[in-house]
């Protein structure tokens, strides 16, 4: 017998269960169980009257900058508002769903791929943002490259303001009803990437990015 | 990791005598306990998510081998590979036929403890496959050559002076005095190795049976890195990790990163499933799932068994003064503080690691901190009570146990000798009311005085007392 058959068996023994593999009522009613989804208790911060000033608030301690733009339009100016404020270079590489912005007006150079590791600015939009944590969701697919969001050391993120939800578990509701399965990775970011693995103190920029700015549609 | 755990009280005391390593333990208890007492205050629900997050896990270890089985099936219908891993040394050979199969030739990895169980590092470079740890805590350790101290903050024994001296050496430039500093040039040097690796390897803290999914929870983003950039990603965990639902996720992932660090959510979370997908421009052509028994089943159906719901915070070590005192490498094993007085014993046997069940001042602090309501103490005295059974303590403590045992069995003997004892007890005490020596437990009154008791027992006290008050009536 193979490790999983001895593993198996092991466990059921020990808990007092007969034979050597789970039967088909066990497994209906642990998929029964998991079909349930029941939801846990969850902090009353998560369903904040306001969720808008819950999410600024939660990005605030995170260390995401926000912004406000009133149409997708106006996304480039802002950029270019943010990387100047920074001192950053008018280059990125963004997700394609963004590429037929006027980017050549706001003076930014636009390149629709995803990121390499010498990109310096990544642009990105979301599949929804959650207020409870000051979190943005990613979701890996052919037009949303997860790199993008990761490998540049300024990562700027587009939400739309009626993706905005209050908490991780509205966003597995979310993902089950648009998507179904998870696709490969399903990326939460909350804040610039940070360490404190030197004598606990804080460092932004361990791997990922230095700076985390969402643009709020 | 090669078990140290049976000289505990010999590093214990060379740990207490280390004026650095004192210095690093002291500034880190700090901002764990504050920092998760913070946390704890503002939620505002602790108790509630404590209760349902226990529950959470009891359900799925209760059928522990259907939860698998599902998770198994999802897995594979994502194209994951998934296999199964009786102790430390099928997981590596598991691992090390992946690599070899595959031409691999680096890897780099996010933190594992599982990893560090099964010693793969070890055994994939004698493999000849060159292996880079990319938290930044790891990293200073391989470059140390040490085990981790801690299972969250595995470098917290090292002060910065120390971190400034290895990479010096390790990367050839001038010596850094800033932990920016550091922290970039550990970025620069990493980032080559994220671009070149054959082979991500990561573990993951819990597997989600609903879906088939594997997850990281880091601040540094090095595993996502790690499972996105190279063509192979092998995730290494141990069977008790499953969990029903991502809802179940939701509730762990409120009480894991408060209970570590007092943050309310790490930087990244990232919970992947499966293989690249059609047009997908990132993420690796194959993932290889392995599960780990490596002692596990010997909890299932134990009277043990709740250790199983741990969910690897550290809040127990953070907030245990031994720990805080002699540090993760006394413990002598991957897993230290009060959990690891649990598991290690369990895992590679009580009698390599007798001192573990009773390095503890059953103050209960760990079991009130552990997010998955761990009794804690109550599962070491159970190992005491197997150690007592096995005859693994010495002659003489167990002499003193079985007499201690006969004598409180029966009352008239009990009241007799404890008359006796508390007048003997007074008189070594003199007239200052301390006494300097007890016979036997010498190491105990080395250090401290115990104070003198009043010379008579609580039951003559008591009979006393309630003579008076009926006189009074």
């Amino acid at each position: 017998m193979g490790a999983r058959e001895n593993i198996l068996a092991r466990i059921r023994k020990a808990q007092g269960r007969a034979g050597a593999a789970p039967t088909e009522a066990e497994m209906a009613a642990v998929r029964e169980a998991i079909a349930r989804h029941e939801v846990g208790p969850q902090p009353p911060f998560a369903h904040a009257p306001d969720r808008l000033a819950q999410f600024a608030k939660e990005c605030d301690r995170t260390g995401t900058t926000l912004a406000t733009v009133a149409s997708e339009r106006d996304v480039p100016a802002e950029v270019a508002r943010y990387l100047a404020a920074n001192g950053l270079e008018r280059s990125l590489a963004g997700w394609g769903a963004f590429a037929g912005l006027d980017w050549a007006g706001a003076g930014i150079a636009f390149h629709n791929r995803p990121a390499a590791a010498d990109d310096r600015t990544g642009l990105t939009g979301c599949f929804c943002a959650i207020a409870e944590t000051g979190t943005v969701l990613l979701l890996s697919s052919p037009a949303a490259p997860k790199v993008t969001a990761l490998l540049p050391e300024t990562h700027v993120c587009v939400v739309r303001k009626e993706r905005l939800l209050d908490t991780m578990e509205d966003s597995f509701a979310l993902l089950r009803r648009e998507v179904g399965d998870p696709p490969r990775a399903v990326f939460y970011v909350s804040g610039p990437s940070r360490t404190a693995d030197i004598e606990q103190t804080i460092v932004i920029g361990a791997h990922g990015p230095y700076r985390v700015h969402v643009i709020l549609i | 990791m090669q078990i140290q755990s049976m000289f505990f009280k010999k590093r214990a005391s060379e740990k207490l005598d280390d004026a650095i390593l004192q210095g690093n333990m002291k500034r880190a208890k700090g901002k764990f306990v504050d920092g998760r007492a913070k946390a704890v205050a503002e939620f505002g629900v602790w108790e509630e998510v404590r209760t349902h997050a226990a529950k959470v896990r009891d359900r799925a270890l209760a059928n522990l081998d259907a939860y698998l089985v599902e998770f198994e099936r999802n897995a594979v219908r994502r194209g994951a590979v998934v296999h199964w891993a009786e102790d430390a040394e099928e997981a590596c050979a598991i691992i090390a036929g992946i690599a070899a199969k595959n031409g691999v030739r680096k890897v780099t990895k996010s933190k594992s403890m599982v990893s560090e169980e099964v010693n793969l590092n070890e055994r994939l470079e004698a493999a000849g496959v060159q292996v880079v740890e990319t938290d930044l805590g790891e990293y200073i350790l391989q470059l140390a050559h040490e085990p981790p101290s801690h299972i969250v903050a595995p470098a917290v024994h090292k002060s910065k002076e120390q971190v400034a001296e290895l990479f010096v050496r390790a990367h050839g430039k001038p010596r850094l005095t800033e932990i920016p500093a550091m922290t970039r040039e550990a970025r620069e040097a990493l980032r080559d190795h994220f671009l070149t690796a054959d082979m991500g390897i990561s573990g993951s803290n819990f597997v989600i049976a609903e879906t088939g999914t594997t997850l990281t929870v880091t601040n540094e983003g090095n595993a996502d890195m790690v499972t996105t950039l190279p063509r192979i990603h092998v995730v290494i965990t141990g069977i008790e990790k499953v969990i029903g639902t991502l809802e179940d996720f939701a509730t762990l992932i409120r009480l894991l990163p408060r209970s570590a660090i007092g943050q309310s959510i790490t930087n990244y979370l990232t919970l992947t499933t499966g293989v690249k997908m059609p047009g997908d421009t990132d993420g690796p052509e194959q993932m290889h799932i392995v599960l780990v028994d490596a002692g596990r089943t010997k909890l299932v159906g134990s009277d043990l068994q709740e250790m199983l719901r741990c969910i690897r915070c550290g809040a127990c070590m953070n907030h245990c003064p031994v720990y805080q005192n002699v540090g993760g490498h006394a413990y002598g094993w991957v897993y230290p503080g009060p959990m690891g007085s649990i598991l290690t014993p369990v895992y590679v046997g009580l009698e390599n690691a007798g001192d573990l069940p009773n390095a503890a001042t059953f103050c209960g602090e760990c079991a009130v901190a552990c997010p998955v309501k761990i009794p804690l103490p109550d599962l070491m005295r159970k190992l005491r009570e197997q150690q007592f059974d096995r005859k693994l303590r010495p002659w003489s403590e167990r002499m003193v146990i079985a007499a201690w045992g006969f004598t409180a069995t029966r009352p008239a003997l009990y009241a007799l000798l404890s008359r006796i004892g508390a007048r003997v007890a007074r008189w070594m005490g003199g007239s200052e009311g301390l006494i300097h020596w007890l016979p036997g437990i010498d190491g105990w009154t080395k250090g401290r005085d115990m104070p003198a008791p009043s010379g008579r027992t609580f039951r003559e006290m008591y009979r006393q007392k309630r003579s008076g008050a009926s006189h009074g009536r």
